[in-house]
């Protein structure tokens, strides 16, 4: 029998095809079957089970390019599980998961295992990216052909580059010949080692170890230079500061396949907020200063930036609670990627449906992935939100296993209430237990 | 001189390299050649045209085949064959090259065979010595000799050059054979592909004429001829691809990719094959398709052919000096 949900009353949007209307949409068999303005504008006893949007944005469900998760490995921290259970309530519906585990995923058979096991535990999907360079090293390209026909979607060293050209010019040659993505972390690791922040005024008051963004854009010219040199298609993880953004504004104009995220951290936070020594929002690249934080919602309200991403890095206490310098990078981010990403719309920088387009189909036409639109036949991943909705960040209510969020107490506006991934509801708000 | 003297075939003194030959120089040398693989297959296989004559194999690689080819060339047109094993010293190689070709040279050779780790060293060496020389393979520059017994079986088996079909399949990078091929085959009117992953395709590599296929299977639809050539293990080393298991199941030649070239398509290696990298062994083994042992066999015929060319020269030009 084919099973059916009704959407009514819902504002539509579509950033694919920059639709924005008040309309329905209909899912049949976990599929979208259809959607438009005139459809269930009027209540019908004949629809199937029908849920009444009242205006609410529905929209296609997150893609999130950059989550780190512990499993395999560090499983205490987060698992795959917890990970889409936390993606669930972020509205996001597609994670893409680093290699950053132990083992490394540089393996086909690895690659296998996390879909396998995506399959089984996870409530969003799962998308692989594989190790660019055995066990992250840095020395030997991965068996890219093959991780690619296991279903690694794209590849990467995570959270470190290439420090050796080399290498790295072999590795963008030879995903150029399998037409693998390559998404590169910017960070020179020699200017960078043993920094806990951006160098500047606010470091040096804080007696804090620093690093200047050109540690960054060293890494980003370089790393345009080689795909000039190679055809490789290039995405930049994440960038942080305005020379890193001129420069691959720059390498696009001049016709380069390259792209660029930006973290939600680095667009709503700068290095002030690392206030007293507050170790959840010790990141990597560090936050920068207000100039290059502005310069970031700049480059996403202009559309130069193409992606915005949670970078999602579970910690336990064991690595955060410690002295600032010894802490470990990261934050937890699947739940407050929405909200983050809205307040570029609220504070009046760029519309609702190109900052949605940053969250869903970008993402999907870079990974070549197929949702992240609202078309007729394509899976329902599906997340229904109330842009203005206000609410304070409460890290004990977050899904996640670990809570090392950024953004403690923090006031947004927008988030979640439902989502939903091949037409099946992942998370109702409104069925959340009560803390 | 005799009245006899038979014509000449090579312009040069020496065979450096294919670039730089005519159409009409390789065609005059793989029609001797035949002539030769007549002698060879006879019981008397011993032919006196280079009676009196000196040939020195100087190799700073080893080759045991092409070693042997060439010795055998020279024993059965009746010259004196010195085999010398160079070690490869280190030190100042310049420098030790051009001792070592002076001191061959005051020993009056009349044809010098030289293999040479380093492009170009047998260019060099040959603007030191009065004899003929041969390049029996220099660094990633050229094998001439490689791609004349292969133009020779081609043709044996009944291929015209013109407009056929070539796959060169890959190191190309670092392979003087394929270079060699490249321009024979392109001077001989045939179209020639190239198909290896990016890491291993020279700079420019389209600069030459050739058609570049880094997927395997589009590269081999409707071939007439598949090269392969030997992946070097040092290349999984030094990464410029992650691994035999990985280069086998995109370019490695077997059942299924071979299919895709055109029925009665011949699958040629210049050995020594790695079986299970770059070719597999149910591919390899088809006397059907490979005609590996028939480029051996060429081999042979291809390298008197030339020796008997460039001692012509010698003749001509009133050689000793």
């Amino acid at each position: 029998m084919t099973k059916r949900l009704a959407f009514r009353n819902a504002r539509l949007i579509d950033p694919a095809t920059g639709l924005d209307t008040r309309g329905g949409l209909l899912i049949e068999n976990g599929k979208i079957a259809d959607l438009g303005a005139k459809l269930f504008n009027t209540a019908d006893p004949h629809d199937p089970e029908v849920i009444d949007c009242k205006g609410l944005v529905l929209a296609p469900g997150l893609i999130d390019m950059r989550v780190f998760t512990g499993e395999p490995g560090s499983e205490h921290r987060e698992t795959l599980a917890s990970a889409s259970e936390a993606a669930a309530a972020g509205g996001v519906t597609t994670i893409v998961t680093m290699p950053n585990t132990d083992p490394v995923i540089d393996e086909a058979a690895l690659v296998d295992f996390i879909k396998r096991r995506a399959a089984a535990t996870a409530k969003v999907r799962v998308a692989p990216m594989a190790a660019l360079t055995h066990a992250l090293e840095g020395e030997r390209m991965t068996e890219i052909g093959l991780l690619r026909e296991a279903g690694a979607v794209a590849f990467t060293d995570g959270d470190r580059s290439v420090p050796n050209t080399r290498v790295l010019r072999r590795a963008l040659a030879y995903a150029a010949t399998h037409g693998a993505l390559v998404a590169g972390h910017a960070e020179d690791p020699d200017l960078s080692n043993g920094a806990s922040m951006t160098e500047g005024e606010f470091a040096t008051r804080l007696g804090l170890p620093g690093a200047p963004p050109a540690a960054e854009t060293i890494i980003v010219e370089r790393d345009l230079r080689l795909v000039e040199l190679t055809g490789a298609r290039y995405h930049f993880s994440q960038i942080s500061c305005r020379a890193s953004l001129e420069a691959i504004i720059a390498a696009k104009a001049r016709g380069l396949p390259v792209t660029c995220g930006v973290s939600a951290h680095h667009l709503t936070m700068n290095e002030l907020d690392v206030g007293s020594y507050l170790t959840f929002r010790k990141v990597s690249p560090p936050l920068r200063s207000e100039a290059d934080r502005a310069a970031m919602v700049e480059g996403v309200a202009e559309g130069h930036i193409d992606v915005i991403v949670s970078s999602h890095d579970p910690q336990a206490a064991d690595t955060k609670r410690l002295p600032f310098a010894a802490a470990a990078y990261g934050a937890v981010g699947l739940e407050t990627l929405l909200p983050a990403a809205l307040t570029v719309v609220h504070n009046g920088h760029a519309s609702l449906i190109d900052v949605m387009k940053t969250v869903t189909s970008t993402p999907a036409q870079i990974l070549g992935l197929e949702g992240g639109k609202l078309a007729k036949g394509l899976p329902a991943d599906l997340v229904l939100f109330d842009p203005e909705e206000p609410f304070i960040v409460d890290a004990d209510k977050l899904h996640s296993r670990a809570r090392n969020t950024a953004f403690e107490g923090r006031k947004f506006q927008g988030r979640a209430r439902m989502t939903f991934v091949g037409g099946e509801c992942v998370f109702d708000r409104g069925k959340e237990k009560m803390h | 001189m005799t009245s006899a003297a038979p014509a000449p075939i090579l312009q040069s003194s020496h065979l450096l390299g294919i670039e730089g030959l005519s159409a009409s120089e390789i065609t005059g040398l793989l029609d001797l050649a035949e002539e030769y693989v007549k002698l060879n297959r006879a019981a008397d296989k011993k032919a006196a045209t280079l009676r009196g004559r000196t040939q020195i194999n100087l190799f700073f690689e080893n080759s045991t085949r092409t070693q042997s080819s060439f010795e055998l060339a020279g024993k059965r047109l009746g010259a004196d064959v010195l085999n010398m094993a160079v070690k490869n010293s280190s030190v100042a190689k310049g420098e030790t090259l051009l001792d070592t070709a002076a001191t061959l040279n005051a020993m009056r050779p009349d044809l010098l065979i030289v293999r040479h780790q380093d492009s170009g060293a047998v260019e060099l060496l040959s603007r030191k010595v009065d004899c003929c020389v041969v390049n029996a393979g220099d660094g990633s520059h050229e094998h001439p000799t490689q791609a004349l017994l292969d133009a020779l079986t081609i043709r044996r088996r009944g291929r015209k050059f013109e407009g056929l079909v070539v796959a060169i399949c890959g190191d190309i990078a670092h392979s003087r054979v394929a270079r060699s091929n490249i321009h024979l085959l392109s001077r001989m009117g045939a179209r020639v592909r190239l198909i290896a992953p990016r890491t291993l395709l020279p700079a420019d590599a389209d600069r030459f004429g050739c058609e570049i296929f880094t997927d395997m299977r589009e590269g081999l639809k409707g071939v007439d001829i598949v090269m392969m050539l030997r992946l070097q293990l040092e290349r999984m080393t030094s990464a410029l691809v992650p691994s035999t298991r990985e280069y086998f199941h995109f370019y490695g030649l077997d059942r299924e990719k071979l299919n895709l070239a055109k029925p009665g398509a011949l699958v040629m290696h210049p050995g020594p094959m790695n079986r299970g990298v770059e070719i597999d062994s149910d591919v390899a083994d088809d006397l059907e398709v490979s005609v590996i042992q028939e480029q051996v066999e060429n081999g042979v015929a291809i390298r008197m052919a030339v020796l008997d060319a460039l001692s012509r020269n010698l003749a001509k030009a009133g050689r000793n000096t």
